[in-house]
């Protein structure tokens, strides 16, 4: 890890020791990515989150934020927390019982003029969606409500990092794609590095950008999702993976006669049934390697939406013996079929080789 | 009716909870938070008030305030007079038997503060001092006024102690508690009745106060 690299990341993070929780993880949180902290429960993730915001100091341990160093153990220098600029959302919210939320959020606030302030408590419920809810305490409100405050009260302290800890665990199923959806936004809008520990692999699928996988404090893989996606395998992963694409799509045109919204993701675009997403936003996809069937000829008479001239980059074995996973370019954009050995004889797929990939549009997952 | 037995009873009621208050904060949050071996020895040692016999205590406290200890004689060089038989005696002996009046309840109010809490505080912003003004004190604040109640109530019933330490000084030592006694002593049952109905009302009264405060900030909405 090189000093300037350092200095551009939001957060780097090396921690080890032995005992009592043994850790041997390092990672870097890139700035304005939603990197995932993966992993098991007893993996030790909301260790490495507290060791981040200083709640606790493994044996040995480097914590250095946007250039300024937090922890080193080497010298045994350690910024308390209250000093360090990380908002933390804790799983259970751990939110006061006996202020309201406009005192809560205040309270992250520091020291400033009572008009800026009030301003900027505004400013942070309205972001928060929580106009209307100042003057109730966390008591009076729903879980989803709840975190919402959490996520408020950890914007005020302007963090250059935001630690999330497992922050859907205690949400209703149902509501959860909505406040991923929520804090999506806000990242993208407020340009936040985040760091996410989660063991809930939707977490990953529809917010990460990057993504660590830990088990027993040891980081097992690590890199971006784009990246990790395409692989056959990663360590640590397995039931949770199968091996997809996972691409940021552009809302390029919805098609009301036909239901269906066309999306651009780099040179790969793909026709989805209709999402409720306005032209140009931002939506997370996901296309599934095992849904993607590939054709040497343009076939007629499929109920399919999306037939896309594609190159074949590599052929590469899959978890199953009988079964291939093969790289594809669709311009620089890169998609993945599963398919069998068998297919890959009989279509003469080698890398170089033209061919046609057929996406059903159903089976693109689109996440706005 | 002995007023000034009345007074002197509220006031080292008020002067016990004034000293002992901030020092069994302290001692409270160390038991509360504190990582520390022989947890359990210390919380013997201020629970011991409780059942030990007045009689032993004042025992104790009488050796510790003679001229011949320690303690008498640096209360005696800075006094000018010995710490027995006094006023600051009886402040320093109620103190010491209260202790455990004013601990544990303040102690179990903030071991029940979620420890999350404190850490989302410090992840606030807040500096140390700042967690303890801000959360720490108005979520223990039940267990602060039982603390001030229990101490303040036993203060004033509190007899055997008293007695063994500070005799019967009118104005200096005689409390309300010994000043019933006396009147019984004396066969002035009226005198006897009066004062003690006085005693159980202000205790109902106090006992009461901190009930309902306790409900009401427990509440939270």
């Amino acid at each position: 890890m090189t000093e300037a690299s350092n200095a551009r990341a939001a957060l780097h993070v090396r921690l080890r020791q032995s005992a009592p929780i043994p850790l041997d993880v390092q990672f870097v949180v890139p700035n304005g990515s939603i990197t995932a902290l993966f992993g098991p429960s007893g993996s030790g993730k909301s260790t490495v989150l507290r060791s981040i915001a200083g709640l606790y100091t493994p044996r040995e341990a480097e914590v250095v934020s946007a250039g300024e160093r937090w922890t080193d153990s080497a010298t045994g220098y350690s910024l308390p927390t209250h000093r360090r600029r990380v908002g933390v959302v804790f799983q259970d919210y751990a939110l006061f019982p006996h202020l309201t939320v406009r005192e809560q959020v205040g309270l992250a606030l520091g020291n400033r003029p009572a008009g800026a302030r009030q301003s900027r408590i505004d400013e942070l419920l309205a972001l928060a969606r929580l106009d209307g809810l100042a003057d109730r305490k966390p008591g009076t409100l729903s879980g989803g409500q709840q975190q919402r405050v959490a996520l408020a009260r950890a914007l005020a302290r302007d963090p250059a990092v935001l630690l999330l800890d497992e922050p859907f665990a205690s949400v209703d199923w149902a509501l959860r794609d909505a406040l991923r959806h929520e804090l999506r936004s806000l990242q993208r809008a407020l340009q936040l590095s985040v760091v996410i520990v989660t063991h809930d692999f939707e977490d990953v699928a529809k917010l990460a950008t990057e993504l660590v996988v830990l088990d027993r404090g040891m980081v097992v893989a690590a890199g971006s999702v784009e990246a990790m996606t395409a692989s056959a395998a990663v360590p640590g992963l397995a039931g949770h993976w199968e091996p997809a694409v996972a691409l940021d799509a552009v809302v390029a045109a919805h098609d009301p006669q036909r239901q269906l919204t066309h999306l651009h993701a780099r040179d790969l675009q793909l026709a989805v049934p209709t999402i409720e997403a306005p032209p140009a936003a931002i939506v997370r996809i996901r296309v599934a390697a095992r849904e993607v069937i590939l054709a040497s000829q343009r076939p007629r008479g499929l109920s399919l939406h999306n037939m896309i001239e594609a190159r074949v980059l590599r052929v590469e074995p899959a978890a199953h013996p009988a079964l291939r996973l093969v790289h594809l370019a669709v311009g620089d954009t890169p998609l993945l079929s599963l398919v069998t050995a068998d297919a890959v004889q009989s279509l003469g797929l080698a890398a170089g080789a033209p061919v046609l990939a057929l996406v059903k549009a159903v089976s693109v997952d689109a996440f706005a | 009716m002995d007023w000034t037995a009345l007074g002197l009873s509220l006031r080292l009621g008020l002067v016990t909870v004034a000293v002992l208050l901030p020092l069994a904060f302290l001692l409270a949050r160390w038991l509360a938070y504190g990582r520390f071996k022989g947890r359990g020895f210390v919380e013997a040692l201020v629970a011991l008030p409780l059942i030990l016999p007045p009689t032993v205590i004042g025992f104790y406290l009488l050796t510790a305030f003679g001229q011949q200890a320690v303690l008498g004689q640096f209360f005696q060089s800075l006094l000018g007079r010995p710490l027995v038989f006094s006023f600051e005696g009886l402040v320093l002996a109620s103190v010491l038997v209260n202790l455990p009046f004013a601990v544990q309840p303040m102690q179990n109010a903030l071991a029940a503060i979620p420890g999350n809490l404190r850490d989302a505080a410090r992840c606030c912003g807040l500096a140390p001092l700042s967690v303890v003004r801000r959360i720490e004190l108005p979520l223990a604040l039940p267990g602060i006024a039982t603390a001030v109640v229990l101490t303040f109530a036993h203060t004033l019933g509190e007899f055997g102690v008293v007695l063994m330490v500070g005799g019967s000084i009118p104005g200096e030592t005689r409390t309300i508690a010994i000043a019933i006694y006396d009147r019984v002593q004396a066969f002035d049952d009226r005198s006897a009745g009066v004062m003690a109905l006085v005693l159980l009302v202000l205790s109902l009264v106090a006992l009461g106060i901190t009930n309902t405060l306790a409900r009401r900030m427990a509440r939270h909405d």
